[in-house]
């Protein structure tokens, strides 16, 4: 046990919602500590799907959906900004992406689905196009018969992820963060005006504390007064081998990376608890991969990963600060690539000038408070 | 760079870039090539650096080469046979033929 000098603020999670906001509290001057966990914990930013996804986001949600537009189109600068603070190029790409349905009831799916998001945003929302069988060929020559259409999207995208993380960590520790890993967090306690974190590795005294820490949140949230229900969700990805470039656009089950393996996703288990992967979905996932590009039939796949999201009971995010607990913030979210830049500059630039209410107090974790009669 | 301790039995013919090559029967084609003094068998995807055979043992994936048609097939994982056409690659398998 060892005690780390005191620290005026502390995230608690080092992957890429606490790295982002990190990221944008020492843009703004602090110095943030961020303790993260383990090697082996289980880590969403490992297995995300690289997406900046805004089709089909927000159904019955439109203030969703206006966050996570808002991030897309802030996703340019931030990429500037990354590069400029770290040096590395995310490969950011915002071509468009595309749903594409193997069957009609698929069709009639995603197509309410767009439906419902444009008419809630009126003329705010983002374009979209259904497209049949032929319209999508002329933009995707290589797709298969199989192919009913697609929903096509302009403001979609996607980065690399790996290099989005190194460059949240090395923009980070640039601006003057420091980054202390195999800290994973087991208790806080009010103390002084600030809050003592402890853990096996030692403890620290901090004057603010900001949660970042994924599916961990859902322990320490009450800690603070704060409450982070999550559900269990597991994805799985395969990877093929590296391919001459094939797809220039994205798309909710399959892209195309900058370094050219592809990546083919994404299954939804909400009843284990194992990390391992399952041949049967690796099977499933593979046919919807051909049968969307047969060319794809002849491709190796090199690995297949699996991971568990970042899940709360409506899919929403989670910011809030604790009424209880002045001056402990919770940020949570699925969707941490496409919302890094609301992250590093909204979600930050709030909790610097001690603004208490982030993003606009529209996802408060107390809507899961449910009265029991 | 390497040097055989101990003579064939018996020797097979592969075609390696147009050149016929007679070659250890027993041989992996990642062997063959690096007994016939073949360090670079491709060019990297996205660096397009040269690379060669370097694990032997199919896990690093660096000895990718085309095996009569067929692209990145694991040099060192494959065993030459008599008549086999090998070449070396650049850059990115296409996804158009040529697969397994």
């Amino acid at each position: 046990m060892r005690t780390l000098p005191d620290q005026e603020i502390v995230v608690v999670g080092g992957g890429l919602v606490g790295a982002a906001v990190a990221w944008g509290l020492a843009r703004k001057g602090l110095a943030p500590l961020v303790l993260d966990g383990e090697d082996l914990s289980h880590r969403a930013s490992r297995a995300n799907f690289a997406l900046v996804w805004v089709q089909g986001k927000g159904v019955g949600a439109p203030h969703y959906a206006r966050w996570t537009i808002a991030a897309a189109r802030r996703w340019p600068s931030f990429a500037a900004d990354l590069l400029e603070t770290s040096g590395i190029d995310v490969g950011l790409r915002q071509r468009g992406g595309f749903t594409f349905a193997l069957a009609g009831s698929e069709m009639a799916m995603w197509t309410e689905e767009v439906g419902c998001v444009a008419e809630a945003l009126g003329e705010d929302a983002p374009d979209h196009a259904v497209l049949d069988h032929a319209e999508t060929a002329r933009m995707v020559p290589a797709i298969g018969r199989d192919v009913v259409g697609a929903i096509y999207s302009p403001l979609d995208g996607d980065v690399n992820s790996l290099r989005l993380f190194r460059a949240l960590h090395v923009g980070m520790l640039n601006l003057g963060a420091a980054y202390r890993p195999h800290s994973d967090v087991t208790e806080i306690v009010p103390k002084a005006g600030g809050f003592l974190l402890t853990g096996a590795w030692g403890e620290v005294l901090a004057g603010r504390v900001v949660l970042a820490a994924g599916n961990g949140n859902t322990r320490l949230a009450p800690m603070v007064g704060l409450s982070a229900p999550t559900l269990q969700s597991k994805g799985q990805i395969l990877v093929t081998e590296k391919c001459a470039p094939f797809f220039p656009y994205t798309s909710t089950t399959l892209r195309q990376t900058d370094e050219g393996g592809v990546m083919i996703g994404d299954s939804q288990e909400a009843d284990t608890s194992s990390i391992a992967t399952d041949q049967d979905i690796s099977s499933v996932l593979a046919s919807r991969a051909v049968r969307t590009f047969p060319q794809l039939a002849a491709v190796n796949v090199l690995r297949s990963w699996s991971g568990f999201r970042v899940k709360t009971p409506d899919g929403l995010p989670i910011y809030e600060c604790s009424s209880t607990h002045p001056g402990a913030c919770l940020v949570m979210c699925h969707s941490g690539v496409t919302l890094a830049p609301n992250h590093a500059e909204l979600v930050a630039d709030a909790i610097v000038s001690r603004d208490t209410t982030l993003a606009g107090g529209l996802f408060p974790g107390g809507r899961f408070h449910v009265p029991q009669d | 760079m390497f040097r055989k301790i101990e003579n064939p039995k018996d020797l097979v013919t592969i075609v390696v870039d147009g050149r016929e090559l007679e070659v250890d029967a027993t041989a992996s084609v990642a062997a063959a090539l690096l007994g016939a003094g073949m360090a670079t068998v491709r060019r990297s995807v996205v660096t397009d650096q040269p690379r060669g055979p370097y694990c032997l043992m199919g896990i690093c994936f660096e000895c990718l080469v085309t095996i009569d048609g067929v692209q990145n097939r694991q040099a060192c994982m494959v065993p030459v046979r008599d008549g086999m056409t090998i070449s070396s690659q650049r850059g990115a398998r296409t996804t158009q033929g040529g697969g397994r």
